[in-house]
């Protein structure tokens, strides 16, 4: 459904060269609402407002705050031109974000500087990266572009403080998301072509194991669902794209 | 992020009531609000200058409610308890009474007032910086924001300009929204009346073939006088004969439209005339830029539904940028914009299209007219759902209503 916001080779760190100038052809127009990058901009308000309600939950924090994470250290991994982490700037996080693609990297620091964002914006995997103790942790819409999925979860596990959240998001492997975002989407052009390998996206259940398997727990799972008339929503179908909330175990 | 002096979450152009409102309800959840008027201070408040008696129907009273300012507004609104609308006066009347439980179906308050109470409550905010007298030399929608030059000197800049200048609306024009607006052949006058009878708190809306003759419950004088709002709708050719007339042959006429059933009536203010219009912008967003009340959308004043149509704009888009700002969006946001003009776009073009639809029947001449306007009442009337619908269109309860219209905060 989306525009992945890169695609790591989390393995070796390298960047797989074809994917990654796929994604740099992209960047400037990733901040177009109408842009190439549409279906993300207009995803961006359902998943904003599930990761909110998910760090209330977990900080305990005030529902009607501006600044919910004021004094909090997030950490997107994949952040492309920055559609994440400049909205947890603006909620007063200590925002770093980690994008494979050279070109997203130059994209997000363009956008953010006029605008006063201090965000930490690197061109590094996360394996590499090294960064720990970040309460929040987020990765959307990514790890069905990454080689070694596994690999992956090690390090957005590793980089979380002690009773940190991290959210994390994918399209599911079910016949729905392959006819919807890969075959339909792609070829009516509101997906960019070659976004997707549907072979490689995770149903629920393989990405909980693999969450598991690095000592960290589903405390959540929840759907998004699309319809041409109210658009994307939060919902209990699973099918097209889920979004989990994670905790240590 | 460090304010600037002059940065803040968004400027609001236009002090009337939905732009006061307006900054109201965005500071209530914490977002800051430079608001920039033409008019002076003592102007904007000077009853002299609006002597126009509005209906606020329950839906924005529960808003008035929760931004706190209701108490300061009940001491002077009187409850509409009832509707009657009726053709001329001929039996057969509609009346719309809710039941007991239900509370009253609005509440008249005098422009005056409620502007007054509205500045003074944003005046006194904190996060509400008021720019009075000041015009507009430049506007610029830049990519991250929009900054605002004053013709005095200072640059206000912000994420959005919220546009509630009024139905000439220069920021509308700017943008290039189409709109689409006739003017109707009718002058409504507008004026305040003694009378000898209490009014019971009804609200009559009398159709002739001339034009709706409306008469509005106030409260009552310190000296206990009756008092009604008056908002008479006159032929175009008719008006300034009609609001030149002296006194008592006005109110003699007052006396005829009105039946005599509130007894001897008296002028007590001026009389003022507006000439009527109807004008609907297709979209009521541009980039960076909201459009709210009058200047997205302008009714007759038949139905006393401007202001709170008006005042619905101003919840939804209270709702869209309080969620925007909870979730970290820019407040220009194309999606938050999007939103505002699904929800509100529709719901404007339903009751403008509804108004303007009254106007044109109830304003056709006749006797074949008058039969189907009477048969019209009739058939509402009798059918208790359709009845309910027209009430809660009254009381501003349909549609998908945003929370300060239920009395709540985001
Ligand atoms: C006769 C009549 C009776 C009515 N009765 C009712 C009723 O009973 N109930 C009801 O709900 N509605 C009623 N209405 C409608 C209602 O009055 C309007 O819908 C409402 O006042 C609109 O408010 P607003 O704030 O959008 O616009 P306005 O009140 O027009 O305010 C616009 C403000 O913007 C300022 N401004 C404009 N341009 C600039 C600029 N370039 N620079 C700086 N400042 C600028 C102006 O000075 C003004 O203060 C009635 C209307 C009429 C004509």
């Amino acid at each position: 459904m989306t525009k992945a916001s890169t695609t790591d080779r989390p393995i070796t760190g390298t960047i797989n060269p074809d994917e990654a100038a796929h994604f740099g052809a992209l960047a400037a127009d990733w901040w177009d609402p109408k842009g190439s990058s549409a279906m993300l901009h207009r995803l961006n308000p359902v998943r904003l407002s599930y990761i909110r309600e998910a760090v209330d939950l977990h900080f305990g924090g005030p529902t009607e705050s501006l600044k919910p994470l004021a004094g909090k250290r997030a950490l997107d991994v994949g952040c492309g031109a920055g559609l994440l982490c400049e909205p947890l700037a603006r909620l007063g996080a200590d925002v770093t974000g980690l994008d494979a693609a050279p070109e997203n990297i130059a994209a997000a620091h363009a956008h953010a500087a006029p605008q006063r964002l201090q965000i930490d914006y690197r061109n590094e995997a996360i394996e590499d990266f090294g960064g720990r103790d970040f309460d929040l942790v987020t990765s959307l819409e990514v790890i069905e572009h990454v080689d070694d999925p596994a690999a992956f979860v090690a390090g957005l596990a590793a980089a979380m403080a002690d009773r940190g959240l991290m959210i994390i998001s994918t399209p599911n492997r079910t016949s729905m998301s392959k006819i919807m975002l890969v075959e339909l989407a792609e070829l009516t052009g509101q997906i960019p072509r070659g976004t997707h390998h549907h072979e490689q996206f995770l149903t629920p259940d393989e990405l909980a194991k693999l969450l598991g398997d690095a000592g960290l727990r589903v405390i959540d799972t929840t759907g998004i669902s699309y319809s041409p008339a109210s658009g994307f929503a939060l919902s209990d179908n699973l099918a097209l794209n889920y979004l989990m909330t994670v905790t240590q175990s | 992020m460090t304010k600037a002096a002059n940065t803040s979450d968004v400027i609001i152009l236009g002090a009337g009531m939905i732009g006061l409102t307006q900054a109201l309800t965005l500071a209530a959840h914490g977002l800051s609000v430079a608001i920039v008027d033409r008019a002076d201070s003592a102007d904007l408040v000077n009853p002299g200058k609006d002597a126009r008696v509005s209906a606020i129907n329950s839906a924005s009273w529960n808003m008035m409610e929760a931004i706190g300012l209701a108490d300061q507004l009940a001491p002077h609104g009187c409850d509409i308890d009832k509707i009657l609308v009726n053709d001329g006066l001929k039996p057969g009347k509609l009346d719309f009474t809710p039941k007991d439980e239900e509370g009253p179906l609005g509440v008249m308050v005098e422009n005056a007032i409620l502007r007054r109470v509205l500045f003074e409550a944003a005046q006194a905010h904190d996060a509400i910086a008021l720019h009075m007298s000041s015009q507009v030399a430049h506007c610029e929608r830049a990519e991250h924001h929009v900054d605002v030059t004053l013709e005095d000197g200072p640059i206000l800049s912000a994420a959005l300009l919220i546009a509630a200048d009024g139905r000439g609306s220069r920021m509308r024009e700017e943008a290039g929204i189409i709109m689409a607006h006739w003017q109707y052949d009718h002058n409504a006058i507008i004026c305040k009346v003694s009378h000898e009878r209490p009014h019971g708190n009804t609200a009559y809306e009398l159709f002739y073939p001339s034009g709706p003759f409306a008469i509005l419950p106030m409260r009552d004088d310190d000296n206990g006088l009756h008092r009604s709002a008056i908002v008479w709708t006159v032929s175009r050719k008719d008006g300034p004969a009609l609001a030149q007339i002296n006194r008592r042959a006005f109110e003699a006429e007052l006396m005829k439209k009105s039946g005599g059933f509130l007894g001897q009536i008296k002028l007590i203010t001026d009389r003022a005339t507006y000439p009527l219009g109807f004008h609907h912008s297709s979209h009521l967003t541009a980039d960076r830029l909201v459009l709210i009340g009058d200047a997205g959308h302008g009714i007759h004043p038949i139905a006393g539904q401007g202001l709170n149509l008006g005042l619905r704009d101003v919840a939804a888009l209270t709702e869209c940028l309080v969620d925007g700002a909870r979730t970290g969006l820019d407040l220009g946001d194309a999606q938050i914009l999007a939103r505002y003009d699904r929800w509100r776009s529709l719901d404007n073009l339903m009751v403008s299209a509804a108004t303007d639809i009254l106007t044109r029947l109830f304003g056709l001449p006749g006797e074949t007219s008058s039969a189907i306007r009477r048969m019209g009442i009739g058939i509402v009337q009798r059918i208790p759902p359709l009845k309910a619908q027209f009430m809660a269109e009254a009381k501003g309860e349909t549609g998908d209503l945003p929370k300060l219209l239920m009395g709540e905060l985001v």
